[in-house]
């Protein structure tokens, strides 16, 4: 098809200012309708599975939690978590517990960010500005916690490195309190705004057959019409929760708005009740073992599902380690979502499946030059 | 956009909720992951905390007793901090500004 002498190509990326990282999209259109999308990722490879090999795993704790900076406390937390499954540790209940809390804040921060910047990617620019002002309240929380606005950096091997006093959970509790009072002000922009649904009804349907064929993960596939959360299967905290994911049947960008905006609702209300609910005790254990074995861990990252492999020897190092996260499945949805709109609303829909390159890019590709 | 104008009304008459950043420094944190600043009176030159490092910043020298920290090769995750069994690492709570040259701290007894 791309062959046809009529069609154009606009290249989209790798820098663009609507993406926040680098990934590059060719359209092939034809006068103002796509015809055709060639994605082209490999632009921030950084090797990252081959030095969590050449690392004690132990260390492998940190770059894992430096493989993404918006979901680093969920990576943390999914490497901890596939160690100690693979050395048999049980967490104590309390570590549990505040790992839930930490992932949901993890979780809040990373919609927020999302919805700011479509927000901005829509033309919005002063939601864009309110949302990102309270998602401060997020962040000024993680930084109470355990001192850094992004890196939270309170998961180990075994449990987790700080406990929460009783003025912090006053203030948890007090925050987020706040946080859903400043969201109801903006929160029915997204649902009602004639202009801004205008952006984003029956804009990038994804059917949710095609959803499930495609193998998207995460807000897409669950904007359309599918409940596949991997908090369903209730690791750390989540089964004592009663937890129900969030689901719309919408299969457009709209959905995928709708998913997040309710996620963003549905954290504040998980945190608040693992708040009360947080039993005492201990908060690590200590790993004696070394990892031994092939294991997988999966969790529910703010994009979606991220999957964790390792293989283990009885030593110090590991020797595979294997990570896909949320946005790779997510490109194949997406070049089916773009076929057949205008090219005014390529941002609203590559931005919709929320694209995170960093976290990607796990391969390579070097291609031969003539 | 109507449904939103109020918010940027108010925006316009209210306190901007950014500060001017090199003019005007916020306080930081209580707790922040700031700067390692090793006490030697305490250190006994056990090496834990270069064994514990993930970016390898910090180097021990034991027969001069001296302590080499690369603030540039730190990722600020306070592992040694937690390893350190004499509790001789004292971090300070502040952000480190970015510099011109990338110096290695050292630390003699």
């Amino acid at each position: 098809m791309s062959n046809e002498p009529k069609l154009t190509v606009i290249p989209f990326g790798p820098q663009h200012p609507v993406l926040p990282e680098p990934v590059q999209f060719q359209f092939y259109v034809d006068e103002e309708k796509i015809v055709d999308v060639l994605p082209n990722i490999g632009y921030i490879h950084r090797g990252i599975e081959r030095a969590a090999e050449l690392n004690d795993y132990r260390r492998n704790l940190y770059l894992c939690e430096r493989i993404c900076g918006i979901c680093n406390i969920i990576h943390g937390q999914t490497y901890a978590g596939l160690i100690e499954k693979m050395t048999d540790t049980e967490i104590p209940i309390r570590a549990k517990y505040l790992r839930t809390i930490w992932a949901e804040i993890a979780r809040l921060q990373s919609h927020l960010l999302w919805i700011g910047l479509f927000a901005e990617a829509v033309g919005f620019e002063s939601l864009f500005m309110k949302v990102w002002r309270d998602r401060e309240i997020v962040l000024e929380l993680t930084e109470a916690t355990n001192g850094h606005r992004i890196h939270m950096g309170t998961t180990v091997i075994g449990g987790v490195t700080k406990d929460m006093d009783e003025a912090l959970i006053r203030r948890y509790q007090k925050d987020m309190d706040k946080l859903k009072k400043e969201m109801d002000d903006w929160a029915h922009v997204f649902r009602k705004d004639p202009a801004f649904l205008s952006k984003t009804v029956n804009k990038g349907v994804l059917p949710k057959k095609d959803a499930v064929h495609s193998g998207a993960v995460g807000p897409v596939i669950r904007a359309s019409g599918i409940p596949q959360d991997m908090r369903n299967n209730g690791y750390e905290a989540y089964g004592e929760l009663d937890f129900e994911p969030v689901v719309y049947d919408n299969c457009d960008v709209q959905g995928r708005v709708l998913v997040r905006l309710d996620e963003c609702y549905q954290s504040v209300d998980l945190i608040k009740k693992a708040l009360n609910q947080l039993p005492e005790g201990p908060i690590a254990v200590k790993n004696e073992k070394f990892p031994d074995g092939e294991t997988i861990y999966r969790t529910e990252q703010p994009r979606g599902e991220v999957f964790y492999y390792a293989k283990g020897n009885n030593t110090i190092h590991l020797e595979r380690v294997r990570i896909r996260t949320p946005t790779l499945p997510n490109i194949p949805p997406l070049l089916g979502m773009l076929v057949g709109h205008d090219v005014a609303d390529i941002p609203a829909i590559v931005h919709s499946i929320d694209p995170c390159m960093s976290c990607t890019e796990r391969i390579t590709d070097i291609k031969e030059v003539a | 956009m109507p449904s939103f104008l109020g918010n940027i009304i108010e925006n316009l008459f209210g306190k901007p909720a950014t500060v001017k950043y090199p003019f005007e420094k916020p306080e930081p944190v209580p707790g922040t992951r700031g700067e390692l600043n090793f006490n030697m009176a305490k250190c006994d030159q056990c090496q834990d905390c270069e064994r514990t490092c993930p970016s390898a910043a910090i180097t021990v020298y034991p027969e001069e007793k001296r302590i080499e920290w690369n603030s540039f090769q730190c990722i600020y995750c306070h592992a040694c901090v937690r390893a350190c069994m004499h509790e001789a690492i004292e971090p300070l709570i502040n952000v480190e500004a970015p510099d011109y040259k990338k110096r290695v701290k050292s630390f003699e007894a």
